[in-house]
């Protein structure tokens, strides 16, 4: 079954067009990421389906009903949002209880629900506190425990890590996929941060200037990006494009290569200079400057010891290589 | 603060500043407070002395307790003031509210519209006032201070609070939505505990012209049953003779009320001016 299905959404503040024309389904049980730089409508998606925004034009349809005209409360969805927006006058336990209230479910659902969330989530010694006397990964894991106790269709997650630190962030992350797992429930993620949205998805959605740039899994996204700008976007460093290139490539195009596709290598087909060299640890990022004045990263796996200012050689496999035309579309090599 | 950037020279100047306007504010207060205290010669002998064995007399408020319905003036002075405050603050919210919350065509007008009243004083209309409230028989009730304070105070109040409204997350009102609460539960329980200190800010600002007005209980209710405190102590000043005794003692309790008012709305009135400022 098809837990949510966009058809022809667009969206537009005034005269300004945020959403055009969205067409997406998410299937039941899927974990959906919604990713793009800041501004892409990514959120503002995300809140047409949860009906805090009414689409200009096109059908939000949810668990197979039309809710076009079916306000947030009714849609079957729960959020969970980036500033956790806990009620701040309620305790726990009644933050989590009161869109069940609110539903006028018996108390004794409400109970179980609540308490069965509580200890999923690791909340029992703070249920009667409010949210000012809780941590921000306390306070996110109630919100979370809010979205759970309503039993929705579907969930939704406004980048509801952005607020907590590095480690913390890699904490909760993975007990949202833990939490994917457990419920099997549909989700649908909005971020901007490419690791959560590798770490975490089923199926990711590039969004860009308010369209759908491609959606697939996130392997397919990486290893076989549709444009220029999904292969800019995911991968970290990100990929190398260069102009002026030694393969064939169209006019004004662009040959691309990810970081760890390349190595320097004797005598290999691109020359420059390194300016500057970033130790992790783990792998080495060279940034090079090419003889034809391009800026290149090079990622090695493990510790380098290659200085700034040395000459480098650099190859690569033609097969890990990409190509784009000058509207920035794949192409594929000509030879 | 931090001692590092602490510059005593700064602290005490802030200081002297301070108590300095503290001194110049509560001077004609204090000169009023003593005077009740006094014999009308020892008022006119030495305005400025505190009142020892000889001049000491409680004259002043046996006159006005004794004479006029004074308890009356000071329970219609505290319903004008409390139902305004309640009308303002609830209308102010509200319309705030709307006007920071919803896109709708003409926000922005109707925004401006609304702090129109803020820069043109109310008593210019005061004759069309008037001829309204005969109209509609509201002459010489208290209602119609009520309604001409709600009026007078409603601009600043919707400014003041939906510059704060604006402030409260729009995350929190939509979990709200989410979690099914209706828009005026969303407004009473969430948005509005959260702006409690403009609130009180809001019913500091108004409270205290409202009290001590003379012009609209003069002309719309100077009835002896409707009179306001401030309209009521007027009874003491002749034309030829002025009671000052009791002058004094009337102003000098009418300085209580709006005390105690104050002090409840404090705490919350200076967490509103800070707020922003200190996060």
């Amino acid at each position: 079954m098809t837990a949510l299905s966009l058809t022809n959404v667009c969206k537009s503040f005034g005269s300004v067009e945020v959403l055009k024309d969205i067409n997406l389904t998410v299937e039941e049980g899927e974990f959906v990421v919604f990713v793009g730089p800041s501004g892409c409508g990514k959120s503002t998606l995300l809140r047409v389906i949860a009906g805090l925004e009414d689409a200009t034009a096109g059908t939000v349809n949810i668990g197979g009903n039309v809710v076009n005209n079916i306000p947030p409360a009714k849609r079957g969805i729960a959020m969970v949002f980036q500033s956790y927006a806990l009620y701040p006058h309620l305790s726990v336990h009644d933050n989590m209880a009161l869109g069940l209230k609110q539903e006028k479910q018996p108390k004794s659902v409400i109970e179980e629900r609540v308490g069965k969330a509580v200890e999923m989530l690791d909340l029992s010694a703070y249920v009667d506190r409010r949210p000012s006397d809780l941590s921000g990964g306390q306070r996110q894991r109630v919100a979370i425990g809010r979205a759970i106790v309503r039993e929705p269709q579907l969930f939704l997650f406004d980048e509801p890590l952005s607020n907590l630190d590095a480690a913390l962030r890699m904490n909760t992350r993975i007990e949202i996929a833990e939490l994917h797992r457990t419920l099997s429930a549909s989700m649908i993620y909005v971020t901007h941060d490419q690791t959560e949205a590798m770490t975490l998805a089923d199926k990711i959605v590039v969004l860009r200037d308010g369209r759908v740039e491609q959606v697939g899994s996130p392997m397919e996204l990486y290893n076989n990006p549709a444009n220029q700008f999904v292969a800019g976007f995911l991968g970290s460093p990100a990929m190398n494009f260069l102009k002026k290139a030694p393969l064939a490539i169209p006019e004004n195009g662009a040959l691309g290569i990810r970081p760890e596709h390349l190595r320097p290598t004797k005598g290999g087909r691109i020359k420059g200079t390194v300016t500057h060299v970033e130790r992790l640890g783990g792998d080495t990022n060279l940034l090079v400057s090419t003889d034809e004045q391009e800026a290149l990263t090079v990622r090695i796996f493990g510790q380098d010891g290659t200085l700034v200012g040395e000459k480098i050689e650099l190859d690569f496999d033609d097969h890990a290589a990409f190509a784009f035309d000058a509207e920035q579309h794949r192409v594929t090599f000509a030879a | 603060m931090n001692s590092a950037r602490q510059n005593p020279f700064s602290t005490y100047a802030a200081h002297g500043a301070l108590i300095l306007y503290t001194l110049i504010a509560l001077f004609p207060v204090f000169v009023i407070v003593i005077n009740s205290f006094k014999t009308r010669k020892a008022i006119f002998r030495e305005p400025l002395a505190m009142p020892n064995s000889d001049s000491f007399s409680l004259i002043g408020y046996e006159t006005v307790l004794k004479q006029g319905d004074f308890f009356l003036y000071f329970q219609n002075s505290m319903i004008v003031t409390v139902g305004s405050l309640f009308f303002i603050l609830l209308f102010g919210a509200m319309a705030a509210f709307a006007l920071a919350e919803y896109r709708f065509k003409g926000n922005m007008i109707m925004g401006l519209y609304l702090a129109l009243g803020i820069m043109i004083p109310i008593r210019i209309g005061t004759v069309a006032i008037l001829e309204m409230m005969v109209q509609t028989g509201l002459v010489n009730t208290l209602w119609a201070l009520i309604l001409v304070y709600t009026a007078q105070g409603l601009p600043l109040a919707v400014f003041i609070l939906s510059e704060f409204m604006r402030q409260v997350s729009d995350d929190l009102k939509n979990a709200g939505r989410i979690d099914g609460l209706s828009e005026y539960r969303i407004f009473f329980r969430l948005v509005l505990p959260l702006v409690r200190p403009a609130m009180a800010t809001v019913a500091v600002f108004n409270m205290i012209p409202i009290w001590n007005d003379l012009w609209f209980p003069l002309i719309l209710a100077p009835a002896e049953e409707v009179k306001t405190l401030t309209l009521g102590s007027q009874v003491f000043i002749g034309q030829f003779v002025t009671d000052w005794n009791a002058v004094l003692s009337a102003l000098s309790l009418a300085i209580l009320p709006v005390m105690a008012l104050y002090v409840i709305f404090s705490r919350q009135l200076i967490r509103g001016i800070t707020s922003g400022a200190v996060k």
